[in-house]
């Protein structure tokens, strides 16, 4: 199951606090959206360091869309 | 190493190095480098505060403000957002301003202080580290200040880049408002606010340091952030840098004076000291960056950290005019005896009411 996650708009590093916080809860395989080119880095930095693959679904600076999977 | 570690580290040597070739240049001793204090000097020269010691439109905040735009621009970065709790983050730049006139000196003042020898910024990064650890707990138990919008028009992003321009203008046209009262803009005749490198390179220096911090996202308060928070020490690389860059600098040209006494603008008064980094760490990690880190983004469209800079500026004409800023060490003259200096019961005052209000800011913007 594919759970949702935005972190558009949130300062840093709030967008790395909430996805931690569902690695830790054990999630799988998580869908992010976000709006900048700094959370884009440091989310899918984050994930990888978790061994989690990264896939750029859309992959706008400021508009990006990223699937995470365990 | 990885290409963004390399990037981080050699940002920071560059910026230790500049910031003590600006020294060389003129800039006041220990202080090639200061967000807060330039913000402070720009208020005075603004005449938003009359201390006439501290009065000078500092080109280097102006450089990094348009550099960080340039980089943004080149590299598609660039975009208008705010909305977050502007006028709250507006104050928490007054606090950060309150910590850092406590302190005298933003967290990169304290590395280059700490590199030219200085112990009193031991105790200043001490307190630096504690409020960042108290700002990762309160992100941990789900701190947010809200989300940001991107605006429907890129032109709200450009304001603090067009201020920059403006205040560069007054720089370079020596238009004097007030002839009565001798400006604004205000000039110091003498102190640190007299001391300062050629307008060229001064500027020049705070473009490449622009450009260099907004690609290489060098935070000072996130250093200690991502190191406690995810055990990533990407951007401490940065932090550590600073301070290697300018080391070598101040001991290969003789400016690296060990001890607690004898400090160029600093004062030895170890609570204040620990208290002042104590608020600008704990306020920096609650809005996502240093003061160096605002300044960045507040050229890259980002209107809320461009709220965070003009708290700064403003505060600092607060804080000023209402004597909160620490006074500097200083050695008995004929006149008066040999002080340690630190802020009076007012600024004391000043910044403890601003951690707590801080704390409560901390505790009760969670998100469940």
């Amino acid at each position: 199951m594919v759970e949702k996650l935005d972190v558009r708009g949130l300062s840093c590093p709030i967008p790395v606090v909430k996805t931690k916080k569902m690695i830790d809860q054990g999630v799988a395989n998580i869908l992010i959206t976000g709006d900048s080119a700094v959370s884009r880095e440091n989310v899918s930095k984050l994930a990888r360091s978790y061994g989690y693959s990264v896939t750029m679904n859309v992959d706008d600076k400021n508009n990006w869309e990223m699937e995470i999977r365990k | 190493m990885e290409r963004d570690k390399w990037l981080v580290l050699g940002t920071g040597v560059l910026i230790g190095l500049i910031a003590v070739v600006l020294v060389k240049l003129g800039n006041p001793p220990n202080m090639g480098f200061c967000v807060a204090c330039f913000q402070r000097d720009i208020a005075g020269a603004l005449g938003l505060h009359q201390t006439a010691v501290v009065q000078y439109m500092r080109p280097e905040i102006i450089g990094m403000v348009l550099g960080a735009l340039l980089a943004a621009l080149f590299a598609g970065e660039y975009k208008s957002r705010g909305g977050s709790a502007t006028l709250l983050r507006f104050f928490m730049g007054v606090f950060m301003m309150v910590g850092a006139l406590v302190f005298l000196g933003c967290p990169l003042r304290d590395i280059l202080r700490m590199a030219g020898g200085d112990y009193n910024a031991l105790v200043g990064l001490l307190g630096f580290i504690v409020g960042v650890g108290s700002g990762v707990f309160f992100l941990k138990q789900g701190f947010d200040l809200g989300r940001a919008k991107i605006s429907a028009s890129p032109l709200g992003g450009l304001l603090m880049p067009i201020l920059m321009l403006f205040f560069l203008y007054l720089l370079l046209k020596g238009t004097v408002f007030n002839a009565a009262a001798g400006g604004p803009l205000f000039f110091s005749q003498k102190g640190p606010g007299s001391m300062h490198a050629a307008l060229l390179y001064s500027l020049g220096a705070g473009l490449i340091v622009g450009v260099l911090a907004q690609r290489s996202r060098l935070c000072l308060s996130g250093g200690i952030r991502d190191f406690l928070l995810i055990k990533d020490h990407t951007l401490l690389l940065g932090f550590i840098g600073v301070f290697i860059g300018a080391l070598a600098l101040n001991i290969g040209w003789g400016y690296f004076k060990t001890g607690f006494a004898g400090q160029p603008i600093a004062h030895s008064n170890h609570i204040w000291n620990f208290l002042g980094l104590y608020l600008v760490g704990l306020t920096a990690t609650l809005l996502g960056g240093c003061p160096l880190r605002q300044l960045i983004l507040s050229g890259q469209g980002d209107m809320d950290a461009g709220a965070v800079v003009i708290g700064m500026i403003v505060g600092a004409g607060f804080i000023h005019n209402f004597g909160l800023a620490s006074s500097a060490m200083a050695a008995a003259t004929a006149t008066s005896p040999a002080s340690i200096g630190g802020p009076n019961l007012f600024g004391q005052i000043a910044c403890v009411a601003a951690i707590i209000a801080m704390l409560i800011i901390g505790y009760t913007y969670r998100e469940e």
